[in-house]
């Protein structure tokens, strides 16, 4: 079980640094670090003085070193735009990240458990053939895409919904539902084939052979054991939508840190675009480590197996 | 005297096959999502004879028309102009060259890219297996979208530098797949013999295993120009993709989002129809020869 423990932990480590060193190369490698990181028409000596500061004159590993030296501290350095350390911009955009992916998650599986149960209980009805339409386009339209007609059906033509901003309850509808659709199909797919799974075991005909009502054979020793999987990968998932609604936020000027994240690209602020990619992956890489901990915790054979 | 005959004599007669239905026929055969990504591509091709007018340049006399059976619109323009008076109908004309373009190149990118480096991991194993695999799960953990805008925002916003991010980004769906496929074949009578024979690596990886995955990376293909295509639209929606004046659908709904509010509905649906249907006839075909070709793949 330590061994275990210890080689996930070693293995996530291992990722956190490709990945350091993975944007470490690439800002390095297609050219001048610092025409990214000072600011559009700096003066000589600025960029000199941050050519110093960077110890670009020193071996790469070294540079290295003080690159992750200062993730390490916190350190993600100043906006250009902003002024401000990017650290700090960052908690700022946070907790609107957070409630639009938790009303996000909240939709989604709102949608796609009960949607997922009925498409496995009736297989190839008609309840099926339309969750598979529903998930196929969720996972295939674009989200500007969706959010743009929900704009023009709900603000433009309805005017029932506000088209942008933040404040209201009213406001978050909308990229909630964007943001949501997407993982709503991932949820609904992975309700559908694990109930399918669970449905035929024995269990579940024992209940079956017990008497028991449709009803509570489905509901209750059917859900329980189906939902395990729907679970994890939703709470990985509430972690990737917290990273991926750039898009979203952008449609919907929602002030989260995908928007953050436009923001930097179009104002050429480049240390925010940096700190929202490594805090994201970093977030990403820890959340896959404390579920596969959680996992060999709870199921032996996972342990056992490695 | 004894005469050797050769080998491929006794080859010859093979008794022929029952003729397999005609593969249009099959159930569920994709036929309107094909036709579709046909028709797509003919328009792309012949883009310069099928478009009434230049894509980029506009008037600003005729800006905001709206399309022909609306109020004010005319047949002149049949789907109306744009913010700088730019023909609709042409810029979307031209635009599916761009995603077409953008579109396969850049899934060739990354399948080319994948597929050598899942062969390479799997076959070889040991360390470059490790460098490979470890790299792989550090790249997926980066979001698809945000690690495609920070490449961007590095080399800056080009077609050709997209489509070499887009391939950047997503090979490590192929090797990871292929990976998994050439660990299967290693352990085949037609691998262990091919050791056996004394051939070399390379022959084995290059004549043994690659004609063996060509299938599974095919599939992979068709259901990466749907993500590619609907990333590529993303990064040109947020303005860090395919550079203006060039038409790109996604450049297009991002510089109509402005005239939405006010009732400039056609600026943004029609190039998001095209998208819709591009991605939606790309997933679907993808589907389909995933279940067909490969019964492997079918739990992706």
């Amino acid at each position: 079980m330590k061994q275990y423990i210890l080689r996930r932990v070693g293995y996530s480590l291992l990722s956190l640094f490709l990945l350091s060193l993975t944007i470490f190369l690439f800002v390095r490698v297609t050219g001048d670090p610092v025409a990214l990181l000072t600011e559009p028409g700096a003066s000589q000596e600025d960029i000199e003085a941050m050519h110093r500061q960077f110890g670009l004159d020193q071996p790469l590993w070294v540079q290295y070193w003080h690159f992750i030296a200062s993730f390490i501290t916190g350190d993600f350095g100043q906006s250009f735009y902003y002024r401000t350390p990017v650290l700090d911009l960052y908690f700022q955009r946070l907790p609107n990240s957070l409630i639009l992916a938790a009303v996000a998650m909240a939709l989604s599986l709102v949608i796609g458990i009960p949607s997922g149960i009925l498409a496995a209980v009736r297989v190839d009805g008609f309840w099926d053939s339309a969750g598979k339409l529903f998930a196929l386009l969720g996972l295939s339209l674009p989200q500007f895409w969706v959010g743009l007609v929900l704009i023009l059906v709900f603000s433009v033509s309805l005017g029932w919904l506000p088209s942008s901003g933040s404040g209201s309850f009213l406001h978050i509808l909308m990229p909630a539902f964007t943001l949501g659709w997407y993982f709503a199909a991932a949820h609904m797919r992975l309700t559908r084939s694990s109930m399918l799974e669970v449905m035929g075991s024995e269990y579940v005909k024992l209940a079956r052979l017990k008497g028991l009502p449709e009803a509570l054979v489905i509901g209750k020793h059917a859900l329980k054991n189906a939902l395990i999987p729907v679970i994890t990968l939703a709470g990985i998932n509430l972690v990737v939508m917290i990273n991926v609604a750039v898009i979203v936020e952008t449609v919907f000027a929602w002030p989260g840190i995908g928007r953050l994240l436009y923001e930097g690209v179009t104002f050429r602020d480049f240390p925010v675009v940096q700190a929202v990619v490594v805090i994201g992956g970093s977030m990403i890489i820890l959340v896959n480590l404390l579920i596969d901990i959680l996992y060999a915790l709870i199921d032996p054979r996972i342990r056992l197996e490695s | 005297m004894t005469v050797i005959t050769p080998p491929e004599a006794a080859i010859v007669t093979v008794a022929s096959a029952p003729r397999p239905a005609a593969f249009w026929r099959l159930k569920g055969f994709p036929l309107i999502p094909i036709l579709i990504l046909v028709f797509i591509a003919l328009v792309a091709i012949f883009a310069d004879v099928l478009a009434p007018y230049d894509p980029t340049i506009g008037s600003l006399a005729r800006r905001f028309r709206p399309p022909f059976w609306q109020e004010g619109g005319s047949t002149a323009y049949l789907l109306g102009t744009d913010h700088v008076g730019r023909d609709v109908l042409s810029r979307l004309i031209y635009g599916a060259r761009v995603s077409m373009v953008v579109g396969i190149t850049a899934v060739l990118v990354a399948g080319g890219i994948g597929t050598l480096l899942g062969i390479l991991s799997g076959y070889l194993g040991g360390w470059a297996d490790q460098v490979v695999m470890r790299l792989t799960d550090t790249w997926l953990a980066l979001p698809a979208l945000t690690f495609a805008i920070f490449l961007a925002a590095i080399v800056g916003p080009s077609e050709l530098n997209i489509i070499l991010i887009l391939g950047l980004v997503y090979w490590t769906r192929y090797a990871r797949v292929i990976r998994g496929e050439v660990l299967s074949l290693k352990q085949r009578e037609f691998v262990r013999l091919a050791i056996v024979a004394g051939c070399s690596s390379r022959t084995i990886m290059w004549r043994h295993i690659l004609p063996n995955v060509i299938n599974s990376a095919v599939v992979l293909a068709t259901l990466m120009l749907g993500v590619v295509i609907v990333t590529e639209a993303s990064l040109s929606f947020l303005g860090v993709g395919v550079p203006p004046p060039k038409p790109a659908w996604g450049l297009m709904m991002a510089d109509g989002k402005k005239g939405l509010l006010v009732g400039y509905w056609w600026l943004t649906v029609f190039p998001g129809v095209c998208i819709m249907l591009m991605v939606l006839s790309a997933n679907l075909l993808g589907d389909w020869l995933r279940v067909k070709l490969d019964p492997q793949l079918r739990q992706l």
